[in-house]
């Protein structure tokens, strides 16, 4: 019950000056691994997100395919992403891709994000949202590379998987990583996680013929929290939605904060430009002026 | 088409002259009627409703202390759009009533080639041939329609946000709508400026309507010899000659006016 957090912020959004319980506390980067050579699209990770925090069930939309609706939603954070992806010889290969935050090690949704506080990064990797200070605007979603920041229209409050935040805090796994039946799931550190992708992509390509598998872990975006073994890593477009190369659009970087203060100084010195025009040169009066000291008129001549 | 928006901007004269008045002393021009004045004020206040509620969303770690002005981030964020839309509203109904008067001519040409002797106060008079609007003053209302144009596309894009427009398109309305109010913020520093301070007796044609004659030959030359049929230099002459006889004839005057 002491007011000490659990989980201490290593980056805040819109945040002026230095973040509270920077330095605080040790903690390990996180990270969740999803090997989608072993999904079975069982969707029990599906079920128990929506368990866990206790979220509505909505309704499912059926397209002819084993998905359950077009994309995550505000109140449904994790979505199995099914695609069909034809190979050479004729046949097709179903791929089964676990679509939920990626926690990026360089968060576009925070990067944009003009509210103080309203996204925040803890110092094990996982991007949250405090939605009792979000504004409703809707930038993160522009600046998700992966789509996944949703709005409830209603409330005007944009919402995302957690990570399980509140589990991870406690010591505790995500809820998606307890219910998955075929190990496709883990979670631990983010050296171990990433150790394991490697060694699963190695037994891949050497014993199973999956002569690009690899592992997901973009760089573009300094690494993310969520990563994938993949059966082809060079072209993780097939998966549904998963960038070769994310990224932050530049709005929310270079302009955001070298720019805009900039410019907005310039225009600031509009003012300051009037100011010192008004006490150098002077206002311009209506002519004739009465005379002057000197005795001329003012009038210039 | 031009002789409907004509016809509208008339009978919306007409009809806010009856709601309002304007007085014109003896020694004064009619300079705006009710109607201008009722459209600038709104959009001036609608304006800076606008940018106020913009800056805690444009700089948030720096303009902070904006948004409790509105009530807090989210409501200041639902009102701006709102705020935005009135102010291009207003300025789109100035736009056609001012239409007419902020067109380019020759003169305006002119004008910018004094640019110079106008800003360092060496010039004390206008080029005779400055009219209703001068240069400065045309390329600033043809600045703010622009500005306004670019606002409300980005804003609408900005307001539906990337569910309806994509990252992408969201992310340049984001960099152009900074842009064209970092732009119009610039030159709204300027225009208050000089139409207050910068340039004594101009604040009355936005309030009470009217201005003095000889404010009307000094900054407006053309249009002081369209209304009232008298050359502005002789007017000018004149009245400087009065002044100096009333100062030889009476030095004291003079002292008391130096200090
Ligand atoms: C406190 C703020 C402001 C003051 C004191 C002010 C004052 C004035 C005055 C006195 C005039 C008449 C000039 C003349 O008759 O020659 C004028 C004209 C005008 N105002 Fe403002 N104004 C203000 C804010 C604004 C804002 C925010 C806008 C638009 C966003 C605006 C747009 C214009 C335009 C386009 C004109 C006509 C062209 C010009 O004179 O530059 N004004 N204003
Ligand atoms: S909508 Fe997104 S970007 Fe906007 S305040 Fe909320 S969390 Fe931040």
């Amino acid at each position: 019950m002491s007011d000490r957090k659990t989980l201490q912020i290593q980056r805040m959004s819109a945040h002026p000056g230095p973040i509270p319980g920077t330095g605080v506390q040790r903690d390990v980067q996180v990270c969740k691994l999803v090997d989608t050579t072993t999904c079975i699209g069982c969707k029990a990770c599906e079920v128990a997100c929506v368990e866990w925090n206790d979220m509505p069930f909505g309704a499912t939309t059926f397209d002819n395919t084993y998905q359950t609706m077009p994309e995550t939603r505000w109140n449904f954070w994790n979505l199995i992403k099914f695609n069909e992806h034809p190979r050479e010889d004729g046949t097709v290969q179903w791929l089964m891709r676990k679509d939920q935050c990626m926690h990026c090690a360089d968060p576009g949704c925070l990067a944009a994000c003009p509210a103080d506080g309203a996204i925040v990064q803890y110092t094990n990797g996982i991007v949250d949202f405090n939605q009792e200070n979000c504004i409703g605007c809707e930038y993160c979603v522009s600046g998700c590379p992966f789509n996944i920041p949703k709005l409830n229209p209603g409330t005007k409050k944009v919402y995302k998987c957690t990570l399980c935040s509140d589990r991870v805090g406690e010591g505790l796994e995500p809820a998606c990583i307890k219910a998955c039946p075929t190990g496709c799931l883990k979670f631990g550190t983010k050296d171990d996680m990433k150790f394991i992708a490697e060694e699963r992509a190695k037994q891949l390509r050497d014993n199973f013929g999956m002569e690009k598998a690899g592992v997901y872990d973009p760089e573009s975006i300094g690494g993310t929290h969520v990563i994938y073994v993949l059966h082809d890593a060079t072209d993780p477009e097939r998966y549904g939605g998963l960038p070769k190369n994310p990224t932050i659009p530049w709005s929310y970087t270079v302009w955001k904060w070298l720019f805009k203060p900039v410019l907005g100084a310039f225009a600031l010195f509009g003012g300051l430009g009037v100011l010192l025009h008004y006490v150098t040169v002077g206002p311009r009066r209506p002519q004739p002026e009465p005379p002057n000291k000197e005795g001329t008129n003012g009038n210039g001549d | 088409m031009a002789t409907a928006i004509e016809r509208f901007d008339e009978r919306a004269r007409r009809r806010f002259e009856s709601l309002g008045r304007t007085v014109v002393y003896v020694g004064e021009l009619r300079r705006h009627p009710v109607y201008t004045r009722f459209l600038h004020w709104m959009v001036a206040l609608f304006f800076f409703l606008a940018l106020f509620s913009g800056f805690g969303i444009y700089l948030p770690w720096l303009f902070r202390w904006f948004t409790p002005i509105f009530g807090g981030g989210p409501l200041a964020r639902a009102l701006h759009p709102w705020f935005g839309i009135f102010c291009v509203f207003f300025f789109g109904l100035q736009m056609l009533n001012w239409l007419k008067p902020m067109m380019w001519t020759p003169a305006d040409t002119n004008w910018m080639r004094n640019l110079r002797g106008i800003v360092s106060g060496k010039e004390k008079l206008e080029p005779p041939d400055t009219g209703f609007f001068n240069a400065g003053q045309k390329l600033q209302f043809w600045e703010i329609v622009i500005g306004c144009v670019v606002f409300l596309i980005t804003g609408i894009i900005l307001w539906a946000g990337a569910r309806t427009f994509g990252s992408t398109l969201v992310a340049i309305s984001y960099v152009l709508h900074d842009v064209s109010a970092i732009v119009m913020l610039g030159g709204i520093f300027v225009h208050i400026y000089l139409s207050t301070i910068g340039e004594p007796g101009t604040f009355q044609a936005m309030t009470r309507g009217a201005v003095s004659e000889p404010w009307a030959w000094t900054f407006h030359p053309a249009w002081y010899r369209e209304v009232t049929g008298r050359d502005p230099r002789e007017s000018y002459e004149k009245a400087r000659e009065e002044t100096e006889r009333a100062v030889t004839q009476n030095p004291s005057e003079s002292k008391l006016r130096s200090k």
